[in-house]
């Protein structure tokens, strides 16, 4: 069953379309993450899905009735703000209580269900503070738990991670997924943080221009990327993508090596000059140009760091390589062409 | 610190060259004016109505007699002033409540998009900016007893009987409706300058997150967006107050206070008995119960003030 369809969705602003006929469906209790870049209409799709914007045209499903025309609380969705939308007035136990007091529930389970919803999120100590004597996590959590505690259809996830710091944000994102398998609530996530998207989403809808580019799991979206949009935007460094017989050549920069680390089986050897290195730690990225290629961007190998680099030297050629099985092919319009061998698979 | 280079000997800048780059110099200097003006035109006048309202000083006989707390008493059992002191109380709460109200509502629809809201927005401060002497006169003939086009509209409307048209400057009751409105719509723009504020302050997100949350129109306004606001209202309130308590220039200009001091404010019949009746010691002394209203009004807003910094 799926928990929430889109239909052929377009909102227009003016002149602009923010939404450009996205048609997506969400599996019951699935965690799709909608990913893309700032601007591209993931937000606006959401608004959309949550009945804080009416759609230009086609239809919005959930629980398989057509709510296009239905007010936000009759949704029954819950959302969770960027910058988390807390009432800065009410003190965390008021924040969770505040839906359940629009729906006229009666007092005792108010308590019951805020106690839980807080302690499910390990908050029971902070119910008597106000919004602004929390930190970032802590104001995430009880958005959280303001979303939590009315059973919601759908939670609708609005960049919750991005207020956090570098290192808070990794810990929130696995426990933010922890918390979604244990609730099993079907969620939708926006983000523009591949980070995120690939290591949250059960599948991955990559969203540019207001269109739906790809959606699949984060390995098919990482591995079998449907166009050059969907390439070049995922994996640091992205994808790389050279002119080659009228379309695009793409491989992944940690699938480009040094030709002698590469045994076996079937390869494209390409003449590589370095031009210069990064060393990020764990690896090095080196950077530089293909002989008889034309890239819009500079080519780029990603080498573990433990490799040795004696030999390579920037500002010389070098033999590295890729397996046949890596090559990444597209057309003329940035569209994959899939390889007979592939469909055979 | 790593030494780059030494010079021999150090040239030392004249500092009288930089006198005015320096915080401790142009801060006197540039609040010198504030403080000129405040002791000039409210320090020294209040001292003096200190001096004068525990003498015997009339423009009659302009010597010094100190006669201690003589006229406040003499004040506080007087029949008019006690009805003035009420007068001024309702005067004030009345003027606020209408006036708020209106800024609220109006501050609602200034919110919405329609076409030639900038222009409404433009429009919406004139009664502020309108000099109270010209805007009263022409509240003065909408409630003309003979002329009054609010009892013809109310006429034509069929809502009033044409004999027994209101006397709205003539009747006691009516009359202080009439000098309460008359402040409310000068108060008013106002009340929508700081409730538009006060809205725009209001994240959007905590906006959609209350409708997410199921709040309708009633509550989204006055279980979030009112309690959020609050402090700025307060402040709006607080200085609406203190603007209607002084206020004497609508009752002057609608009522000169009557009928039968039914519209009578502090501000007003301190005017009339200090200065139209020469009377300068009472005056004062009728003045003075200004000061606990507005201490306690500065104390509330210097409050609520400081508790916004924090």
């Amino acid at each position: 069953m799926a928990a929430v369809v889109a239909k052929d969705i377009r909102k227009d602003f003016g002149e602009v379309a923010a939404v450009d006929g996205v048609s997506l469906s969400v599996h019951d209790g699935e965690f799709l993450v909608l990913l893309g870049p700032s601007g591209c209409g993931k937000t606006t799709f959401l608004r959309i899905v949550a009945g804080l914007e009416r759609q230009t045209s086609g239809d919005v499903l959930i629980n398989d009735e057509i709510v296009n025309d239905i007010t936000p609380r009759a949704r029954g969705v819950a959302m969770v703000f960027q910058s988390y939308g807390l009432y800065p007035h009410l003190t965390v136990a008021n924040n969770i209580a505040f839906p359940l007091r629009t729906q006229g529930t009666p007092r005792p389970e108010i308590k019951r269900k805020v106690d839980w919803a807080a302690g499910l999120l390990g908050i029971d100590r902070l119910l008597h503070r106000r919004p602004r004597q929390l930190s970032g996590g802590e104001r995430q959590r009880v958005a959280l738990a303001r979303a939590l505690v009315r059973n919601p259809t759908v939670f609708l996830l609005d960049e919750p991670l991005s207020n956090l710091d570098a290192k808070l944000r990794a810990s929130a994102r696995s426990e933010l997924k922890q918390f979604q398998q244990k609730v099993g609530t079907t969620t939708i996530y926006v983000t523009h943080d591949q980070v995120e998207a690939m290591g949250m989403g059960d599948r991955i809808a990559v969203v540019d221009h207001g269109k739906l580019r790809q959606v699949g799991t984060p390995s098919e979206i990482y591995d079998h990327p449907a166009d050059d949009f969907v390439a070049s935007f995922l994996g640091t460094p992205p994808m790389n993508l050279v002119e080659h017989d009228d379309g695009l050549l793409g491989f992944r920069p940690e699938h480009f090596l040094p030709r002698e680390m590469l045994d076996g089986a079937v390869l494209s050897e390409l003449p590589f000059r370095i031009d210069r290195m990064e060393y990020l730690g764990s690896e090095r990225i080196l950077y530089g140009a293909l002989d008889g290629f034309q890239a819009k961007r500079e080519v780029t190998a990603k080498l573990p760091a433990h490799v040795s680099l004696s030999g390579i030297r920037t500002g010389e050629w070098h033999k590295f390589a890729v397996r046949e099985a890596e090559l990444r092919y597209f057309d003329r319009d940035g569209r994959r062409i899939v390889s007979a061998k592939e469909q055979a698979r | 610190m790593s030494v780059i280079a030494q010079s021999a000997a150090p040239r030392r800048l004249a500092r009288s060259r930089f006198t005015f780059d320096r915080l401790e110099v142009l801060g006197p200097l540039f609040i010198a004016p504030a403080i000129l003006y405040v002791v000039v035109l409210v320090g020294l006048p209040f001292l003096l109505a200190l001096y004068y309202s525990v003498s015997a000083y009339s423009i009659f006989n302009p010597s010094y007699t100190f006669v201690g707390l003589k006229n406040f008493r003499e004040v506080i059992d007087s029949e008019i002033f006690r009805r003035t002191l009420a007068n001024t109380l309702i005067f004030t709460i009345s003027a606020q409540i209408i006036g708020l109200l209106l800024g609220k509502i109006g501050a609602m629809l200034l919110m919405q998009e329609f076409p030639g809201r900038r222009l409404a927005r433009a429009l919406i401060v004139l009664p502020w900016a309108v000099p109270v002497s010209l805007a009263t006169l022409a509240w003065v003939w909408m409630f003309d007893s003979l002329y009054s086009v609010i009892n013809w509209t109310l006429v034509a409307a069929g809502l009033i009987d044409a004999a027994h048209r209101p006397q709205w400057l003539g009747q006691e009751d009516l009359a202080m409706i009439a000098v309460a409105v008359v402040h409310a719509w000068r108060l008013f723009p106002f009340g929508v300058v700081i409730f538009l504020a006060g809205f725009t302050s209001v994240p959007q997100d905590v906006l959609d997150a209350a409708t997410i949350d199921g709040a309708g129109f009633w509550r989204r306004n006055y279980q979030i967006i009112l309690p959020i606001i609050a402090p700025i209202i307060m402040i709006a309130v607080i200085f609406g107050t203190v603007f209607t308590f002084t206020d004497l220039s609508v009752v002057y200009l609608l009522t000169k206070g009557g009928p039968i001091n039914s519209t009578q404010v502090l501000g007003s019949l301190a005017f009339q008995v200090g200065i139209l009746s020469g009377d300068v010691a009472h005056g004062a002394a009728i003045c003075l119960f200004l000061f606990p209203f507005l201490l306690v009004a500065v104390i509330l807003l210097l409050r609520s003030l400081r508790r916004r910094e924090i």
